[in-house]
């Protein structure tokens, strides 16, 4: 079992669930007399705020805790819808085959070839910023990969017996996909979505960082490193720390999903 | 060969009408466009006037016509705050951003593609996890706060290298190690995987009992073989280095077209961002088409399937 990546995620993820009894201040009020104190290990830093101020004078560390929230939440939503539709295409694609696998197939392709992220930006100037753009945006960078290794997956488990048997017995499609496919890639979906949580994460730390995440004054990781970005010679603490804790959060979950991958489905190694 | 190419190419044509089609509608999905399109402080008669102007007063349908209509003619609208045309605003910026492009791709395949070849003649052992985990890293860091760390260490702290803007060979530095840097972990995977597949195959046992050299059966007949599936996604790699451009150029203040993407969204400068997105998609569809048939070119195998 790998413990360091598996504590670090627990402890984002309390950080996340209990931010209003962890967080020693208000992550959005202002307090100008306090601003750009440095952390506790710099000169000039105190116990009061223990990672120090930004340029409004907010804790960072307060800041940080309820940013674990926005990071999670937006993975756990957008792994949901994408991942959900990614699974759904897969299945009937893979199960149906033919004209429907064809047509859906090139759509994946297509989806491969432009980049969602241009999409995510056009999204958040039409729709406006906010938390459903944002799933909806990093939902569209998921499902085409979901879709393509779910339809591998399908396409080998059709040619089984027990389909066979159901067909025999009478299933119609629907009930053969629902309870006798989808069981069997439930497997290979958790471990996709393991190895999507650190690509949704860093998503959403660059559309905030662009702006076109979550609006301020929400903190979110990378909306404070974007904060910091103008102030990097005097007070470097406001961009480096944030960026600390996306790279930390991402590795964990990327080790722990590899680590997931290889015991519950080593086929997948390629990915 | 003809048939692939043409093919391909009705398949990009394809993909563009999509691209433009859903384009266009998401600037209609929230109500009347002119109101995207238009500054903040424009009079009910400016309104009128673009309302006219872009056909707005006629059908769906009538608007789509004349958007692709002036679309073909290559007018994509007006960047409301340049106040120049976006076409105009696009082309301008782009060489600024071809000129990292290929240093950034040349970097992270003189990294990447030698640590994959270690990694795969070390299987399994210290040097294969230290690479593994070079890889993870890279992974792992947005390339937005890499950047910011870079500058943050080599101009604030070391004074060696500028922070941003363009300029002279020192300038090229920096946005080009964040822009290569989230590359090299591709390059490292695809390449170690491919090597450990070529490894075990006839011809590279056939190389070795003729008594070849252990360094010639592995960089010539192996690597080689090993290098195919990396041209193949050469294609996506571009694709990925022009996106990855918007946040390194941001934080690189790098007059480039990523740039530009990330101030048409700052300023809600709506048709600026519509035209540089449908350039974008012609430019990486083009792209991959160009690659892909090169790559049947090579590769007969290809153009057959």
């Amino acid at each position: 079992m790998p413990w360091i990546p598996i504590c670090i995620i627990a402890i984002m993820v309390s950080m996340a669930l209990f931010a209003p009894l962890l967080a020693p201040y208000s992550p959005i009020d202002q307090t100008l007399r306090d601003k750009l104190i440095p952390p506790f290990w710099v000169d000039g830093g105190g116990i009061d705020h223990v990672l120090g101020t930004d340029a409004f004078g907010r804790d960072m560390l307060s800041r940080l805790i309820y940013g674990a929230r926005v990071s999670l939440i937006v993975a756990a939503l957008a792994l949901t819808a994408g991942g959900g539709v990614g699974l759904l295409i897969g299945i009937v694609s893979g199960y149906f085959g033919g004209a429907v696998d064809n047509a859906l197939m090139r759509l994946v392709d297509a989806a491969f070839t432009f980049p969602a992220i241009l999409f995510a930006l056009l999204l958040a100037v039409t729709m406006g910023q906010g938390l459903g753009t944002l799933v909806l945006a990093i939902s569209l960078l998921l499902w085409a990969s979901f879709a393509r290794v779910i339809r591998g997956e399908v396409l080998s488990l059709k040619q089984r017996d027990f389909v066979a048997l159901a067909k025999v017995r009478g299933c119609s499609s629907a009930r053969i996909m629902l309870t006798h496919i989808l069981p069997n890639v439930l497997n290979t979906f958790m471990v996709l979505v393991t190895l999507n949580i650190g690509v949704v994460i860093i998503a959403e730390a660059s559309l905030s960082f662009l702006g076109a995440g979550i609006p301020p004054p929400t903190p979110t990781w990378g909306l404070m490193v974007s904060d910091g970005r103008g102030r990097i010679a005097e007070a470097w603490w406001v961009s480096l720390i944030p960026g600390i804790a996306i790279t930390l959060l991402v590795l964990s979950v990327n080790v722990f999903g590899d680590w997931l991958r290889d015991r519950l489905d080593p086929r997948l190694r390629q990915l | 060969m003809k048939r692939y190419i043409v093919y391909r190419l009705l398949q990009g044509v394809v993909l563009l009408c999509l691209v433009a089609t859903i384009v266009f509608f998401l600037g209609r999905l929230t109500g009347n466009p002119v109101d995207l399109m238009l500054p903040e402080d424009a009079t009910p008669a400016d309104r009128m006037a673009m309302i006219k102007a872009l056909g707005l007063d006629g059908s769906l349908f009538q608007q789509f016509t004349i958007f692709v209509g002036n679309a073909l003619h290559g007018d994509l609208g007006t960047s409301i705050r340049m106040r120049q045309p976006a076409v105009e605003a696009f082309f301008s910026r782009l060489p600024n951003t071809l000129a990292i492009i290929p240093w950034a791709l040349l970097l992270a395949m003189c990294v990447g593609i030698p640590l994959g070849v270690i990694a795969a003649l070390n299987r399994g052992n210290m040097i294969d996890r230290a690479a593994g985990t070079v890889a993870v890293l890279g992974i792992a860091m947005p390339s937005f706060w890499l950047g910011i760390l870079l500058i943050y260490v080599f101009s604030v702290e070391l004074g060696w290298l500028p922070s941003g803007r363009m300029g002279g060979p020192e300038h090229y530095v920096l946005p080009v190690i964040t822009l290569g840097a989230f590359l090299v972990a591709g390059f490292m995977r695809l390449v170690r995987s491919s090597m450990l597949e070529v490894m075990e195959s006839e011809f590279v046992k056939l190389a070795r009992i003729k008594g070849l050299s252990e360094s010639v059966v592995i960089w010539k007949h192996c690597l080689r073989n090993a290098l195919v599936p990396v041209l193949t996604l050469w294609g996506v790699f571009v694709g990925n280095l022009i996106t990855g451009a918007i946040v390194t150029e941001t934080v690189f203040a790098w007059p480039g077209i990523g740039r530009l993407t990330y101030e048409a969204v700052i300023f809600r400068d709506f048709p600026l961002l519509q035209a540089v997105i449908i350039l974008k998609a012609i430019l990486i569809l083009s792209i991959n088409l160009v690659v892909d048939i090169l790559y049947a070119y090579v590769d007969p195998r290809i153009r057959l399937a």
